[in-house]
């Protein structure tokens, strides 16, 4: 099929095609090979992670660095991942119930002080969220929320990216449908969840799914507002599990092979809904 | 438009109209009014307390002497912003440092940053099998946070353990550079683990605006004899400008608020040089209870930010004219 042509720079299609994929192949490794030296290491023996030249492959295979973070009281990393499973879970349920209820009003109804709400929103974006922190452990403190499940799942919640992401999609759906709706005897609330959230599905997916990767993987804000051991969540769990085994490398992998695994995951089963989200954010510039 | 049809079709529990008219136009006026408001509230009262709230109890907290564990919280005026600026005080010192490991690693990190994925777009935009596949393994490590890179890579580069040093011993380079602990190679590494981890991310942001670029602009350029450097040159450039300057822009942000990667490899060292402004900050708020001070340092830091931001905007839009 491929006649070689020579193309502009004298190579033939077949050759550039063979230079195409030896560098996405090389890039790839680049990506990879830490992730899977991560995989590996948490599969060794303390003694075979402590080999110079290191092998491999895990030899003996061991499940040495699991055990020792499923059996231990000092650092639960079993109870970390529920909660930050948990953490998670709930934060994303409750980014998707405000953001869309708020970005419908502002996408789809009218009302007096609608754009000067919008502009303080939107405005919000442009403040660095790590400059609010101090100010924001002051508030959660005055709440009580120090070392509970609620200081790691609301506040985050008050990000004005959702509304925006959300009001953006909503914009783009055609206002006959409201029309049809509203003759029909429906009311707002009947539109907003029989008619427009259906058709929101793949934004409110993806909105759900970054929503959900921010929250497990934050780290700056939980390891200042969580304290007690069995509250922690995993981020913050993984700081003190280095602590605690120091050059127990095939310990401290098992534990961010433990904390990768969900995200990878769902980004495999999410892929499209992800890259959609970061795309789009990147189109508003 | 056939759907609009449908929904209202398909909508066969509506009550019958005579029976519900009445009472409906009677509550339709109020409950219209407050609707808006209703949908906006839940949303409102996080946004008040967690986003709106903080601002204004931040510069309130700056102007005060305000330290979690004492009574007394007097205020101070300007003074904890004096201090950042007089030499003299106790902060000083180490507030500039972490401004210039801020400063550092924003400046060698952003160049690196906009044009790595601007060339992994590139690459992947085209049409080729496998091309969605390695689009998701650039992006990967992006997906992991903060803490897990933090560890995998203080154990990559570990000097005598890590397989970075391993890997360049097998090559026949220096087996023994101590990655983590001394300069120039902590930013070396701090730069070149961020490179790794986001790079991803902005060469999905890079695609989307490359296959927003027609594809006859490239056809013409082609007939006029254009090569391959001129069509990026001229085509491609001037298409992206838009979502260049949201890459930059965003990426200066993200490399100034740096936190976890020094506060998990470097751990900060040598010394404190690669402590940054938000690791300070949270230091100097919530470790030392030093919360007045440190909410001025997050005023002082927002705000330049903000210049540097608004600078960014400045350069690009005139160099659009």
């Amino acid at each position: 099929m491929t006649t070689p042509t020579p193309t502009t720079d004298g190579s033939t299609p077949g050759l550039r095609r063979v230079g195409l994929y030896a560098t996405l192949v090389a890039l790839a490794l680049i990506f990879l090979v830490p992730l899977l030296w991560m995989v590996i290491t948490s599969l060794k023996t303390y003694t075979a992670a402590q080999q110079i030249p290191p092998s491999w492959l895990p030899n003996p295979l061991a499940g040495y660095g699991y055990e020792q973070i499923l059996n231990n009281s000092a650092n639960p990393v079993l109870r970390w991942f529920l909660n930050s499973m948990l953490a998670a879970t709930l934060h994303s349920a409750l980014v998707l119930v405000t953001a869309s209820m708020a970005a419908y009003s502002l996408a789809r109804l009218k009302f007096r002080g609608r754009g000067v709400t919008f502009a303080l929103i939107v405005g919000t974006l442009f403040i660095p969220p790590t400059s609010l922190i101090i100010p924001n452990f002051l508030i959660v403190d005055q709440l009580n929320w120090i070392d509970t499940l609620a200081v790691v799942v609301v506040p985050g919640a008050a990000s004005a990216f959702g509304v925006f992401f959300l009001r953006q999609f909503f914009l783009s759906l055609p206002n006959e449908l409201e029309e049809a709706a509203t003759l029909d005897g429906a009311n707002q609330w009947q539109i907003f969840y029989k008619v427009v959230l259906p058709l929101s599905r793949p934004a409110l997916a993806t909105l759900a799914v970054l929503s959900f990767l921010t929250n497990w993987n934050d780290f700056l804000w939980p390891i200042f507002v969580l304290f007690s051991p069995e509250k922690l969540t995993l981020p913050p769990g993984l700081g003190l599990l280095q602590g605690s085994y120091v050059t127990d490398y095939p310990v401290i992998m098992a534990g961010a092979v433990l904390a990768s695994l969900p995200v990878l995951i769902l980004f495999v089963l999410a892929q499209r809904h992800i890259i959609q989200g970061v795309s789009r954010s990147g189109l508003k510039g | 438009m056939a759907d609009v049809i449908e929904v209202g079709a398909a909508r066969g529990d509506a009550p019958p109209p005579a029976a519900n008219a009445v009472r409906r136009s009677a509550s339709a006026g109020r409950t219209r009014r407050a609707t808006p408001y209703l949908f906006l509230a839940p949303y409102l009262v996080l946004f008040g307390v967690f986003g709106l709230l903080p601002i204004v109890l931040g510069v309130w907290l700056s102007v005060h002497q305000w330290d979690f564990q004492l009574p007394n919280r007097p205020f101070v005026g300007l003074d904890n912003y004096k201090q950042l600026f007089s030499s003299d005080s106790a902060v000083y010192g180490d507030w500039w440092q972490s401004v210039r490991a801020t400063a550092i690693f924003t400046v060698l990190s952003v160049p690196l940053l906009v044009v790595v994925p601007l060339g992994l777009a590139l690459l992947l935009n085209r049409s080729f099998p496998g091309r969605t596949f390695f689009r998701a393994i650039y992006f990967a490590p992006y997906v992991l946070g903060v803490a897990v890179i933090g560890l995998l890579w203080r154990f990559l580069l570990d000097a005598n353990l890590g397989l970075v040093n391993r890997l360049l011993g097998v090559v026949g380079l220096p087996s023994d550079t101590p990655w983590v602990t001394n300069m120039p190679w902590a930013w070396i590494s701090l730069v070149g683990v961020t490179v790794w981890w986001t790079s991803g991310f902005n060469a999905v942001i890079y695609l989307a605006g490359l296959q927003d670029i027609s594809p006859e602009l490239y056809e013409a350029a082609r007939m006029d004899g254009a090569n391959a450097w001129q069509r990026f040159r001229n085509v491609t450039l001037p298409g992206l400008r838009p979502v260049l300057l949201f890459v930059i822009t965003t990426t200066v942000l993200a490399s100034a608020n740096m936190f976890g990667q020094s506060f998990l490899i470097t751990q900060g060292t040598p010394g404190t040089e690669t402590r940054t402004v938000v690791w300070f900050i949270v230091e100097e708020g919530l470790r030392n209870n030093n919360a007045g001070r440190a909410a001025a340092m997050s005023i002082v830091f927002a705000l330049l930010l903000a210049v540097v931001s608004i600078a960014n905007f400045r350069l690009f839009r005139y160099k659009e004219d």
